[in-house]
């Protein structure tokens, strides 16, 4: 019988290593695993690459990695919001690499990765600073940016349910980046509030077969509804 | 001459979106828009963060940080709305089936080039969001946006100084004091507030602007 589920979160994060590269979900609050990530901080797992749309504020998720000094580089899109102090900080002492991304080329790097392209053409950015010393090409008549996959070793993800088999579904606009980074990543372990029986999840409504998920913990009562 | 206030402004833009568009509202003045889109009506508002069929902010009691805009603030789903995620959010956005988004910016060539994501400050923290992607795929990205910065220099300029988000992708500028159609042949003047003249524009912005036929 297969069982991707694992009883605690320090189960969950056992094969972490120094220099891995790590998906987060999340969209400002929304999505974020971060008792997965505290999990990382207790792990001791340092020297990672970090992708996320964002890079944390105040104290936890991304930022209590930020914090512990734990990541040696960012790839996000708009890693500066109201309270990322301990990114600011870290980057302006110069400890901390970004690699500053288009949202939408954020996505579709990812994508590219678990999709298992070789590169992108995209239009985003083109043009711009951040398309600077890049490959172009104009094809049609419209310009595009070479863009290449960002592939990660593990994708922590946090949807509302998951099954045995991995099977997620997730809650309203938490979903974000859940999905394609399961897909991207070596290794996806995805925190739910609540894990069901095979066969409870519609089939029709399912998001992230389990094909994408290697383990899931339950982190029971952790949803934006019942927070 | 009276300047157009905010709320003014947004209403003036929301009388350019047609019932049915599926439409983008950037963070900030932008996202007002939505209040002067007629309620009887249906329009789809799109979030980034993977909505369609956002609604208006909820009650302090509803308030659900499941559901947010970009801007990272409360909202509300319509009746009929759903939600995805990013990779098919994006693709609305790049690929085209975006028919408005609304953008601030702190500068606009009259050739509808957009700088709106960083001000090439040299110790500022760069973040770039969804700006680029909307600025190249929607089908027609409006900028709004007052047409004097604080110190009285136009915004609508020949050419942006600022780092770019986009190239010749913006079709109109509302501003405060006229409202500008852009393109390859330049910026045309649309409209005018009361009390301005074309040869007065000319003079605040610097630029040879003509009427729009």
């Amino acid at each position: 019988m297969i069982d991707k589920t694992v009883p605690t979160l320090e189960e969950a994060v056992s094969g972490l290593y120094d220099g891995a590269a790590i998906m987060v979900s999340g969209f400002g609050e929304a999505g974020v695993p971060a008792e997965l990530i505290d999990a990382v901080v207790d792990h001791g797992a340092t020297d990672l690459t970090i992708i996320s749309n964002n890079a944390g504020t105040g104290d936890v998720g991304i930022a209590a990695l930020i914090k512990a000094n734990r990541v040696r580089k960012v790839i996000a899109s708009y890693p500066r919001m109201a309270g990322s102090v301990h990114f600011e900080a870290r980057y302006r002492a110069g400890d901390l690499e970004l690699e500053l991304v288009p949202q939408g080329n954020l996505a579709a790097r990812i994508q590219a990765a678990g999709s298992g392209l070789g590169a992108i053409f995209t239009p985003t950015g083109f043009g711009t600073m951040l398309a600077e010393g890049k490959e172009t090409r104009e094809i049609d008549g419209r310009n595009y940016v070479l863009e290449y996959p960002i592939h990660a070793d593990f994708a922590l993800v946090k949807a509302l349910k998951a099954d045995r088999w991995g099977n997620l579904v997730f809650r309203k606009a938490a979903r974000n980046f859940g999905p394609i980074m399961a897909m991207a990543a070596k290794h996806t372990i995805v925190q739910v509030s609540e894990i069901v029986p095979l066969g409870e999840l519609d089939p029709e409504v399912i998001v992230t077969p389990g094909i994408f998920v290697e383990r899931v913990v339950p982190v029971p009562g952790k949803s934006a509804a019942a927070a | 001459m009276q300047r157009m206030d905010k709320e003014t402004l947004a209403a003036r833009v929301a009388r350019d979106i047609p019932e049915g568009a599926y439409v983008n509202l950037g963070i900030g003045q932008p996202t007002t828009v939505a209040n002067y889109l007629p309620m009887e009506g249906d329009f789809f508002l799109h979030s980034e963060n993977g909505i369609l069929g956002m609604g208006p902010a909820p009650a302090d009691e509803d308030i659900d940080w499941d559901l947010i805009n970009a801007g990272k603030q409360p909202v509300t789903l319509l009746t009929g709305g759903c939600f995805f995620h990013h990779g098919d959010s994006f693709t609305m956005m790049r690929g085209g089936h975006i028919d408005i988004c609304v953008m601030g910016a702190y500068q606009v060539s009259v050739h509808g080039d957009i700088a709106n994501w960083h001000t090439g400050a040299p110790d500022a923290i760069p973040a770039v969001g969804g700006a680029m992607d909307l600025a190249v795929g929607a089908k027609q990205v409006f900028v709004m946006m007052n047409l004097l910065s604080k110190t009285g220099e136009c915004k609508l300029v020949e050419r942006c100084t600022y780092p770019l988000t986009g190239l010749a992708c913006v079709s109109r500028l509302y501003s405060d004091l006229a409202i500008f159609e852009l393109g390859p042949d330049g910026a045309k003047v649309i409209e005018m507030v009361d009390g301005l003249t074309l040869e007065k524009l000319r003079e605040l912005t610097g630029l040879d602007l003509t009427m729009a036929g």
